[in-house]
């Protein structure tokens, strides 16, 4: 599993590719919870170059999303693999998350702000 | 070894209402109209060709009560929810009040939904049973009692005419019961519950019911696979959806389907069953659950398939 964040016109934007499972879940959720102190806004959770995610990786996300709400700061993943998907839907994280098919679209939704600099990018 | 369900309901018995036996009436009449179902021989074969297992029939709405065929004379259980007093009507049925039987009970926790069953339960009113109750919870004879007495029951404990004894079991330790090992271990629940793990004749059942497990903590998680290790059966707490049991449900006590992957998958072990379903769950959500968690684990295996179940009241597994 490899994480990398950036900030993007406010927004932070963390891109994870790889296995997701319990050997790297603690790592995954530090590297995310970095990445929400990082930002006023959004916190984006880019996963299209994950393949895998476990029971505890999902947990993860789960501590980062409820990290966000007292902060006012919004959580949202993209770009979920089919496979990630039936595993978001089994696990109902589907009713949990904001989930959305690309990075852009997360940030329209809750930082439009950052939408100019995204797409210089 | 063979396992019988006679309870699998989690929290509080839910009976099949009027309303949902019409509508899978409704829905068997409609999905049969045209295939000339004018006996009922062809009406059966309808049933178990064209109809779900939720079409057709229901999980059903005992609390737990597990039965576990050790090959002996004496009788085993796993807990007496309200499906203990089915087993009792059977056991009725089967040797009448005029034989008396053993009859060895393990219990996991005392919570009500699993003790509910014992002040109905049959074998207890007659002289010459003997009723041997097990557990690893120190307050088993102190909740079983205090059932039994005013103003709870009509019948005091003391009116019972069975031989009833407790017997207290310490985690950990293996006990020889009814000619099979048993061992017990801790498990994460309000006022505690205890797994256990029975042992005869090459082969394993694991009984583990109100268990929650934390999907972070290594430790918890390669110590349970362990106590299920390459088991023939597991029988497991999958109350909640994953994302519940991590979130507004955390720390209710009760676990998920996907956990329940992950740990058999981890402890190589043969079987998963669903177990002490949601209240609130219709027989089709738990038909779409089982079929998640098949989906679940084939996308997850890694090594030898771990067969899937949802237990319903009636279901019988021979491992």
């Amino acid at each position: 599993m490899n994480c990398s964040a950036k900030t993007v016109g406010g927004a932070a934007l963390a891109t994870v590719s790889g296995r997701i499972d319990l050997s790297n879940a603690e790592a995954l959720r530090e590297a995310l919870a970095a990445a929400l102190a990082s930002t006023e806004t959004v916190l984006v959770v880019d996963l299209s170059g994950v393949d895998y995610i476990s029971s505890a990786g999902l947990r993860s996300l789960m501590i980062v999303f409820k990290a966000a709400k007292p902060l006012n700061k919004a959580f949202a993943i993209a770009g979920l693999q089919p496979l990630l998907m039936e595993i978001f839907t089994i696990s109902r994280f589907n009713l949990v998350f904001p989930l959305f098919d690309t990075v852009r679209g997360a940030l329209e939704k809750f930082a439009p702000a950052a939408l100019p600099e995204f797409d210089a990018h | 070894m063979q396992v019988t369900f006679w309870g699998t309901r989690g929290s509080l018995p839910t009976p099949l209402n009027g309303k949902a036996v019409r509508r899978k009436i409704v829905n068997a009449l409609v999905k049969g109209a045209g295939h000339g179902l004018d006996t009922p021989e062809k009406a059966e074969a309808f049933c178990a060709e064209e109809l779900s297992f939720a079409e057709a029939g229901a999980y059903g709405g005992n609390t737990s009560c597990v039965q576990v065929d050790l090959g002996s004379p004496e009788y085993f259980l796993c807990d007496l929810g309200s499906g203990a007093r089915e087993f009792a009507l059977s056991m009725m049925g089967k040797h009448g009040p005029g034989k008396p039987q053993t009859y060895h009970v393990l219990m996991s926790h005392v919570h009500w939904d699993h003790i509910m069953g014992f002040p109905f339960f049959i074998p207890g009113f007659i002289p010459g049973n003997r009723i041997k109750l097990y557990s690893c919870h120190p307050k088993l004879e102190q909740a079983i009692r205090g059932q039994n007495h005013d103003p709870c029951f009509p019948v005091e404990f003391s009116m019972l005419a069975a031989s009833i004894e407790f017997i207290a079991l310490e985690p950990g330790k293996t006990y020889e019961i009814c000619g099979a090992k048993v061992t017990g271990r801790l498990q994460l629940h309000g006022n505690d519950s205890y797994g256990y793990r029975i042992e005869k004749d090459g082969k394993t059942f694991v009984y583990s019911t109100d268990a929650e497990h934390k999907p972070e903590d290594v430790a918890e998680m390669e110590g349970t696979a362990a106590f299920f290790k390459d088991a023939d059966l597991v029988v497991f707490d999958a109350m909640y959806s994953l994302a519940d049991s991590v979130s507004v449900k955390e720390d209710w006590g009760h676990s998920s389907n996907m956990l329940g992957v992950d740990l058999c998958q981890m402890a190589a072990a043969k079987r998963l069953c669903l177990f002490h379903h949601e209240p609130v769950y219709g027989d089709d959500q738990i038909d779409g659950i089982l079929a998640e968690t098949i989906r679940y684990e084939e996308i997850t295996r890694s090594g030898e398939p771990v067969a899937i179940y949802a237990a319903y009241d009636g279901l019988v597994i021979e491992i």
